[in-house]
């Protein structure tokens, strides 16, 4: 069956409607900005494909009903943004220690605090270095365009699977408004994966256990071993990045999301002007393109790194860029969003200090 | 030779965990035998909390899902929305459900949703040693209310089974106690009543039971005994708050 159909609908849209084309038949979520059309849309349209949409007395209330859906084999889903995000960051560790796949939604807005919902990159650093309490990761994406709020999606679902691990999209206010033509359905069919360990009721076989206690010190070792492995599995296997005109460059521009969108057109400003500007996006933000930006700051040695932030990943490009490398950060904080002419401006002054 | 007792087929040929003259293994017994009872034990998925009943698993021979402290009633509804034809409880104490579970219990009754609760109200935080609860009663001294709780910053002893009558969701709300023999029977026939709310989709089902805990208590198992029946029934009556009769159902 060819169901692929082209819309133009918004970024939380695509997201909602991704949900339903990915098999997740359970939403459970708590309003708040800049996320409303999510609800607004599985409101609408999951009890028409059999689904169950409930609006929780909370983001926790959420979260962990998002827990048991999980734990009885389904796949299940919540959307947030930065305060709502927080509230739901105990979910989050029980569920990467419970070993629970799910989808998280956070169309991060300004922080700390209520912020504000302009465009937002905060949120950063408690997506990718665990977020709640103890020692875990979830697996993170960063879509740039509506097309990939919809395809990263449905990739999330079927990572959050095979990993059975929670997943979250990162995105913020710019990606969830804009409206852009999405092509949809039509690919390969997302395929949720057996689940023996699901809770079903113990009919023919032996009752299933989903906990995190481990008070026996070798257990816990032995658990949180396990879960490390798992970790090391996805840096291995799952790291997604974009490589962009970086071929000839001279300068190599960093940043992920929203901020890589504006920067496309920075980057052909540029490109216009003779400057030769490529750019490297994590799409992964867990796990981090560590080894790829390695590989090319071995090369080309200026990097500029550009967020909506005052410098978190940064941090990573840091960490991984090769001892030569200069990296240049520039940082915008959320409120206002970031302009092409002033990321333009990084890059001509990057250019600038080259060979000086 | 007839034999006249025997272990529910619910629970699992292991011993309790709890202190001697705890009340949590009467209450894990009186649900297993409802669970027999309805002969639900493989459509039967527990839902654990945080604090002494946490081990639920080491007992029930069921499926059993670990919550986060408070957030069992949450889980509780994942679960539920899923399996509608599968049975689901979830077994709390008084801190877990009447101080950081408040908001995720209310809701759950209010949403009607089909569950069972159970409640055990033994008046502090056992597993954490013996804190204030929001069921603490007045006077009583605990390891954080060393000179006995006062109304006056600590406030009154909250009654969840009223209020939770209140709400239209719920098909049945009762409290019991399982201080002797006759309790212990009120108490059987009242769980298995809420888990048969249940199975006939009755909507949301509670039963709070008065529980020893002899530990925090700093008392005789015995004397723990004689503490429900003089100073919390006084206060915690034992009653039915609300049935729904199968009518009603509409
Ligand atoms: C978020 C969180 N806060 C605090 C705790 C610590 N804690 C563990 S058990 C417990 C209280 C349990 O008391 P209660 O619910 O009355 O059950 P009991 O042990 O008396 O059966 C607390 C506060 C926790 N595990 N998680
Ligand atoms: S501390 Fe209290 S509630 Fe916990 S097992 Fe001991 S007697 Fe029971």
């Amino acid at each position: 069956m060819n169901d692929s159909r082209k819309r133009l609908i918004n970024g939380n849209q695509a997201i909602a409607a991704a949900a339903i084309d990915a098999g997740c038949r359970y939403y459970f979520s708590y309003p708040i900005t800049p996320q409303s059309e999510i609800p607004e849309y599985l409101s609408l349209h999951l009890p028409e494909v059999g689904g169950t949409f409930l609006q929780a007395e909370s983001e926790i209330a959420s979260i962990n009903m998002v827990l048991g859906a999980s734990a009885a084999g389904a796949r299940a889903m919540t959307s947030s943004s930065g305060p709502g995000i927080s509230l739901k960051q105990e979910g989050l560790s029980y569920m990467a220690a419970d070993e629970l796949p799910a989808l998280i939604v956070n169309i991060s807005r300004t922080g700390p605090g209520l912020g504000g919902i302009a465009a937002s990159q905060g949120d950063y650093f408690q997506a990718t270095k665990g977020g709640g309490h103890g020692d875990y990761r979830i697996i993170v994406l960063a879509p740039s365009s509506v097309q990939e709020m919809y395809d990263l999606t449905i990739k999330g679902f079927d990572l959050a699977d095979t990993y059975r691990t929670p997943v979250m999209i990162l995105a913020d206010s710019v990606l969830g408004q804009m409206k852009e033509s999405v092509v949809m359905g039509g690919r390969k069919k997302s395929t949720p994966t057996k689940k023996d360990w699901a809770l079903t009721g113990c009919e023919g076989r032996s009752p299933s256990i989903i906990k995190s206690l481990y008070l026996d010190g070798d257990k816990s070792s032995e658990h949180n071993r396990k879960l490390f492995e798992k970790y090391q599995r996805i840096q291995k296997n799952e790291v997604i990045c974009e490589l962009n005109r970086c071929k000839d460059a001279d300068l190599i521009l960093i940043a992920f999301g929203s901020a890589a969108r504006i920067a496309k057109t920075s980057i052909e400003t540029a490109r216009e002007k003779g400057i030769k500007v490529g750019m490297l996006r994590p799409i992964t933000l867990f796990p981090f393109p560590n080894q790829q930006v390695r590989d090319i700051s071995t090369n080309i040695k200026d990097i500029l790194v550009v967020e909506q932030n005052t410098g978190q990943m940064v941090e990573d490009v840091l960490i991984s860029a090769s001892e030569n490398a200069r990296v240049t950060f520039y940082g915008k904080p959320s409120g206002n969003v970031l302009e092409a002419e002033e990321i333009l401006c990084q890059i001509e002054r990057c250019m600038n200090k080259v060979g000086t | 030779m007839k034999q006249v007792f025997k272990r529910p087929e619910s629970l699992r040929d292991v011993s309790f965990h709890f202190c001697p003259g705890c009340h949590h293994g009467i209450i894990h017994r009186l649900v297993a035998e409802a669970i027999d009872r309805l002969r639900i034990r493989t459509k039967t998925i527990g839902i654990a909390s945080v604090g002494c009943s946490v081990f639920l698993y080491d007992y029930f021979d069921t499926d059993v899902c670990e919550a986060p402290h408070g957030r069992a009633p949450a889980v509780a509804t994942g679960v539920k929305r899923v399996h509608k034809d599968r049975i689901v409880f979830a077994f709390q104490g008084d801190g877990d459900l009447a101080a950081i579970g408040t908001s995720e219990i209310i809701h759950a009754a209010n949403r009607g949703e089909n569950i069972t609760v159970i409640f055990v109200n033994n008046t502090v935080y056992g597993m954490t040693g013996g804190q204030m609860a929001p069921t603490t009663m007045l006077g009583q001294h605990t390891t954080t209310t060393p000179r006995g709780r006062s109304f006056l910053g600590d406030g009154y002893p909250l009654k969840v089974s009223e209020l939770l009558a209140t709400l239209e969701g719920c098909s049945f709300v009762a409290r019991v106690a399982v201080n002797n023999p006759a309790n212990v029977r009120r108490a059987r026939k009242m769980i298995l009543k809420a888990f048969e709310m249940q199975v006939n989709n009755m909507g949301f089902s509670f039963v709070e039971v008065l529980s020893a805990c002899p530990t925090n208590w700093k008392m005789t198992p015995l004397d723990a005994l004689k503490r429900v029946d003089n100073e919390l029934i006084p206060y915690f009556p034992l009653k039915v708050f609300r049935e729904k009769t199968i009518p009603d159902k509409l």
